[in-house]
């Protein structure tokens, strides 16, 4: 298998005033180009450390991080973060948030209108061009994680790394959401890692699924293989018998391996 | 409470009987599509209506406020040497009549007093702003300047502005420079204090997104921290030009020269409580103002 992104044996350990506490433990995750993994567990197991370990924003306390050929020692532009609560800069317009990424990845070598354009096409594939010029707080909660998409984007990263970017929005919004993702991941050939808690999202979106155990000092428990032909139709899946049985055995490790006591 | 548990419980026993009932007679239809409602349209006497009751309720309150005041004002004044609401009120007329006027250094409008005063504020003023919000975006920055300058701010910052008058005439020799040390002086610490909470409260969500495009470190100042902590600046702005204008009046009286706060003093060495009065309101006023000012500035950069 193509490892385009691997994680070897990394751990990590995070300073607390009760001392030494192991968030994780001996992850080994290898992620091929162009494959669509998601990250599922119960709060609090680390999945989110996970992922911003991969971002560079914190560094392992041990094990080896390497994304296409080269290895992750801090934030970079071939890894796009899309955050849980869309991290926009309320003074900025959706534009000039995503102009802000592409300046500072293409702006050496590109003239300004070739900025503008990127921006634009960031902007419209996401569908929200007619809003450029809008600050983020005049738009809802939906567009302004569409921004936040467009602005990972942006930057052609290699990697893009979602970190449960529909978990703070409506059901609905998140469905509408999750196909736009889709279409933007066959349209992009992105590689993607994404965290969630939700076992529906992780089945409709992945191609595999990779389920953690409870903290302290999670790991990976088990990697389901998702191999429902694409383009997925949301609601062909319902009646889908192996999208059921990829959901039951997701369901059964969160809720029977995993359950914890007092959640 | 208790009638809500009651209901409630009320509620419960009925329920398995209608349920009951509903079975054995019909079941409805899963889905009823309502009419469209019918929009009603209010008329306009209502609207402005509403308007009206709702100035009325914000009005009255000040204006009988301020009746009471000069009612109390009034009566105080007739049983003793205070001059009393007419009286100022006639003498504040003849003030403001010419309040440009210009007899020799020690007799000037009153207009000339408060430029003066607020020229004093403006630069002491000014000086504290353009070394204090530097120095507060350092020291929210850099923990170990933090942890440098706590100690001295916290001794120096409690310090009467006033004490600090002496050390002024010491070091530069005049009345006016030293007026303008202390108005510096006093009103720099909120400028400090509050542009350094403002660098150290900067979402960490928005450093987290300069980390992950990688921005410069120009970049992360002008487009995430000085947008971010501009709003905490402004509110130490504000606070410190309430100081500053506080200031001036005690400084003023000290110093002497022409300012709103020698012409209480001069006026009070004239026996003049007319004039003694009117500078208060007009100290009052012109406070309001820039503190009104700076407030329509602050909502400007508002951004949630």
């Amino acid at each position: 298998m193509d490892k385009f992104v691997s994680i070897e044996k990394v751990s990590m350990v995070f300073n607390t005033r009760q001392g030494a506490f192991t968030a994780l433990q001996d992850i080994d995750l290898t992620i091929a180009e162009g494959e669509f993994v998601t990250l599922i567990g119960h709060s609090g197991c680390g999945k989110s450390t996970l992922l911003n370990l991969v971002a560079g924003l914190l560094k392992p306390a041990s094990g080896v991080q390497i994304c296409a050929g080269r290895e992750i020692s801090g934030p970079g532009p071939d890894r796009g973060v899309v955050f849980q609560n869309h991290s926009l800069l309320p003074w900025l317009t959706c534009f000039e948030n995503v102009h802000l990424a592409v300046e500072r990845v293409f702006g050496a070598v590109e003239t300004k209108a070739q900025l503008k354009a990127r921006t634009l096409k960031a902007l419209d594939l996401v569908q929200l061009s007619r809003s450029a010029h809008q600050r983020p707080n005049e738009i809802s909660g939906g567009m302004k994680q569409r921004v936040g998409i467009a602005r990972a984007l942006s930057m052609e990263p290699k990697v893009l790394l979602l970190d449960e970017p529909f978990g703070a929005l409506d059901a609905l919004t998140r469905a509408h959401l999750q196909d736009e993702l889709m279409k933007i991941v066959v349209k992009t050939r992105s590689t993607v890692l994404m965290v969630t808690h939700d076992v529906d999202e992780a089945v409709l979106l992945s191609d595999r699924i990779v389920m953690m155990t409870n903290g302290p000092a999670a790991t990976v428990g088990g990697i389901v293989d998702v191999k429902l032909p694409r383009p997925r139709e949301r609601l062909a899946l319902v009646n889908d018998t192996r999208y059921h049985h990829l959901r039951g055995r997701v369901l059964e490790f969160l809720y029977q391996k995993q359950l914890r006591p007092a959640a | 409470m208790n009638a809500a548990i009651l209901t409630h419980q009320t509620f419960r026993e009925d329920r398995p009987a209608v349920a009951a009932n509903r079975a054995t007679v019909t079941t409805p239809p899963e889905v009823v599509d309502l009419p469209p409602p019918v929009r009603r349209h209010t008329p306009l006497v209502e609207r402005y209506g509403a308007d009206i009751a709702e100035v009325c309720r914000k009005v009255i309150p000040v204006v009988l406020g301020l009746a009471l005041f000069i009612a109390i004002w009034a009566i105080v004044s007739q049983n003793s040497t205070l001059p009393g609401p007419v009286k100022t009120w006639h003498s504040a007329v003849a003030v403001f009549s010419d309040p440009f006027y210009q007899k020799g250094p020690n007799d000037q409008g009153i207009g000339w007093n408060v430029l003066n005063s607020l020229k004093r504020v403006a630069i002491g003023f000014g000086m504290a702003a353009l070394i204090g919000i530097p120095l507060g975006f350092m020291i929210g920055r850099f923990a170990f300047l933090s942890g440098m300058t706590a100690p001295i701010i916290s001794l120096l910052r409690p310090v009467s502005p006033l004490a600090w008058l002496p050390i002024g005439l010491l070091v530069f020799k005049a009345a006016n420079p030293a007026a303008i040390w202390v108005i510096f002086i006093s009103s720099i610490w909120p400028m400090i204090i509050n542009t350094a909470a403002g660098v150290r409260e900067v979402p960490q969500d928005y450093l987290n997104v300069a980390k992950v495009l990688n921005l410069s470190e120009w970049k992360v100042f002008t487009k995430i921290l000085f947008p971010a902590v501009l709003p905490f600046t402004l509110t130490g702005i504000r606070l410190s030009i309430g100081v500053a204008w506080l200031v001036i009046v005690a400084a003023e009286m000290l110093t002497g020269g022409v300012g709103i706060g020698f012409w209480v003093w001069d006026e009070w060495n004239n026996l003049n409580v007319e004039h003694i009065i009117i500078a208060i309101f007009t100290v009052g006023i012109v406070g309001l103002m820039l503190e009104q000012a700076l407030m329509l500035l602050a909502r400007r950069f508002e951004y949630r």
